[in-house]
């Protein structure tokens, strides 16, 4: 559940800030801001936008992410158990001879260790994707910015935390401003 | 801005020469030189999103159906779809009560409306998986407005399909022997039956079409979220808030997100294929006359999407009409889901023609005397409705009026799905009824139970498939916003 829209009123609660997000109104924009921050070094950061931007990765810095790997090894287990559990139940555990059709071949154990190396690829890739993304986490200071749900619909934004070693509030400032970054404001921790 | 239309003439006189890729070549880029020399032809892409609508616009659009007071035309649909729906409730209530034997089946004819209904759900699902997973990986952006109410209808068309076969078992409280769970008879499944192939191949179907569906709502369930959080409506505001999972829109979690759902895609297609082809296995693995064919795995998926595209025009077609939504579902995209329509049939109505020339190339008496028997015997009367609607229904499609006349695309689409019904029917029910023994043969009609089970699933679906556009975005917003020009970091419009 979030909590944008919801205004601090009390100045003293926000003794230790997140970072700085800066808005921006169109791609292009966002775009080139984001090879500047990425040019001046900053690692904690991260931009906000509606929909998926072709090519921002690149203008961020950000690598090629690893959820394949994740979903590889779901796609090994999947037909690793697939084939055991079939070899196991059919020829171990509980031998029957069905239409004089051996107790175990690969070829009739395939379709089934087949649809289980899908179905454990798709749980992978999914759990690796929120693994790595960190959710669900329905507590985020970028959440409680008041105008970040334009970030959901039309609008982008910059965020640069305070935890990174570059940050210094007035610098920091200074360098979204130069890269067109507007209204920008203090995101509360 | 180099992507001007050409008069027609001109881009049809350069087509020949030249590869589609030039055209993609961006304005601000300086042309090499060999350009210059072959003058590439420039198509114009075509508009997926008319009008040149602004970010705010679509999720006004999207969201506004949600947010807006419940039409009167809704609670019409629903009740009526809620009384259709009690058909299928009453009619496996009066199963569960009765036997199994309450259906029109027996000897010969075992496997009829049940295994027709199943395998026509099943078939309809797939063009769902077929438009948010291969053309995903196509590449074909004219998929983005249409495919997730084409995945909603993957979904509640599976669970329509799985009411047959489970209440076909007969006891359905044993209905869970269908999975590998230990039980007190010590014994295991036959995996050697393409039975239990197809439990695996639907229960796997489901769930990560489901999955599939789910990622994609991701960013839009944010979307809704904070707009509910906006107009102070708490409740709605947690309950799309908790299935967001705190989505945020980073970046960083795009990265991974676009990864994940290319991956889904690239899994989903081999599935989609998979899973019409063990489905075709239920029938081609026995030694029936009429089923025991090598073509039915190419045959049957053919046949799935061409009746899932049917159904995908029946469904997006009003709700277009309705939601005044064409400029999001353009004619561009009529024309593309009409041409895979007629590309489909066509390969349907070859399907149908190789099965008569090898049941007679083969000299298999039984296979000869079981596609003339198809055609001319005791049910022809369902063989040429199947030939009517699926082989000659969809050759209107060539033509561009026909495509741009809505009205009629969709009364062609309804006999697609007729047609695709027929096509089961046929199938199935044909080959039963005739035979290797002619002192076995029999002719089976359904019985009032069957008839009302299965006219109760268009109810079933309709709730469904209303409940989504009621509560659920029909169309992916973060995926149409990526599809418009302003979305181009590169070639967009920058008025700064």
């Amino acid at each position: 559940m979030s909590t944008a829209g919801t205004t601090i009123t009390d100045p003293t609660m926000a003794a230790q800030n997140y970072g700085l997000i800066a808005a921006f109104d169109t791609a292009p924009g966002l775009y080139r801001a984001a090879e500047k921050v990425r040019d001046a070094g900053f690692r904690r950061w991260d931009c906000i936008t509606p929909f998926p931007v072709h090519g921002l990765d690149k203008a961020m810095g950000v690598k090629r992410s690893i959820v394949p790997r994740i979903s590889l090894v779901g796609g090994i287990t999947g037909f690793i158990t697939g084939m055991t559990m079939i070899w196991w139940t059919g020829a171990y555990d509980y031998k029957l001879v069905v239409g004089g059709k051996p107790l175990f071949s690969p070829m009739f154990a395939f379709p089934v260790s087949y649809e289980l190396t899908i179905l454990f690829t798709a749980f992978a890739t999914i759990g690796g994707m929120f693994v790595l993304n960190g959710l669900p986490m329905h507590y985020h200071p970028v959440l409680k910015h008041d105008q970040i749900r334009r970030g959901m619909d039309d609008r982008f934004f910059i965020v640069i935390e305070a935890r990174d070693d570059r940050f210094d509030a007035a610098k920091t400032r200074a360098l979204l401003e130069a890269a067109g970054g507007l209204d920008i404001k203090e995101l509360e921790a | 801005m180099a992507r001007r239309p050409l008069s027609p003439p001109v881009a049809r006189r350069k087509r020949r020469e030249l590869s589609t890729d030039m055209a993609h070549v961006e304005s601000s880029v300086p042309a090499p030189a060999i350009l210059q020399e072959v003058n590439p032809a420039v198509f114009p892409r075509a508009i997926l999103v008319e009008n040149n609508r602004s970010f705010a616009w679509i999720t006004d659009k999207i969201c506004g159906i949600i947010e807006g007071k419940t039409p009167a035309w809704w609670w019409i649909c629903f009740v009526i779809a809620c009384c259709v729906a009690s058909f299928t409730v009453a009619g496996i209530t009066y199963l569960i009560s009765t036997g199994v034997g309450v259906w029109g089946h027996a000897n010969p004819v075992n496997w009829a409306w049940d295994i027709v209904n199943f395998v026509f759900w099943i078939g309809i699902g797939h063009a769902g998986t077929l438009i948010s997973a291969i053309l995903c990986l196509l590449r074909q952006k004219w998929r983005t407005s249409i495919n997730r109410a084409a995945e909603a209808m993957t979904i509640f068309a599976v669970v329509c399909a799985a009411i047959f076969p489970v209440f076909h078992v007969g006891r359905v409280w044993y209905a869970w022997y269908l999975f590998p769970i230990p039980n007190s008879n010590w014994i295991w499944q036959n995996f050697r039956s393409p039975l239990e192939w197809d439990v695996f191949a639907v229960s796997t179907y489901g769930t990560v079409s489901v999955l599939f569906w789910y990622v994609g709502l991701l960013p839009d369930l944010a979307t809704l979220r904070d707009r509910f959080e906006a107009a102070g409506n708490k409740l709605r505001s947690f309950l799309y808030g908790l299935f967001a999972m705190g989505w945020r829109g980073s970046n960083r979690h795009w990265s991974n997100y676009e990864m994940a759902y290319l991956i889904l895609a690239g899994i989903s297609t081999p599935l989609v294929l998979s899973v019409h082809t063990i489905v075709s296995f239920d029938f081609a693995v026995s030694l029936i006359p009429g089923w025991h064919t090598t073509i039915f795995p190419p045959y049957f998926v053919a046949g799935a999407i061409f009746s899932g595209f049917g159904m995908v025009m029946t469904l997006m077609l009003p709700l277009r009409a309705v939601y005044k939504l064409e400029d999001l579902i353009t004619q561009y995209h009529i024309d593309c889901m009409c041409k895979i329509t007629l590309a489909t049939g066509t390969m349907v109505g070859y399907a149908y023609a190789m099965e008569f020339f090898i049941a007679w190339y083969s000299a298999n008496p039984y296979e000869g005397f079981t596609f003339i028997n198809r055609a001319f015997g005791p049910y022809a009367w369902a063989y040429w409705i199947m030939i009517t609607c699926n082989v000659i229904t969809p050759q209107f499609f060539w033509s561009k009026r026909v495509r741009s006349n809505t009205a009629l695309v969709w009364i062609l689409s309804i006999f697609v799905n007729v047609g695709m019904w027929f096509e089961r029917f046929v199938i199935i029910v044909t080959s039963l009824a005739r035979d290797f023994l002619p002192s076995s043969w029999g002719y089976y009609s359904p019985s009032i139970v069957e008839i009302f089970t299965f006219f109760g699933t268009f109810g079933v679906f309709s709730v469904l498939f209303l409940l989504f556009i009621r509560f659920l975005p029909i169309m992916p917003m973060a995926e149409l916003k990526a599809v418009t020009p302003q979305a181009d970091v590169h070639g967009g419009h920058d008025h700064h």
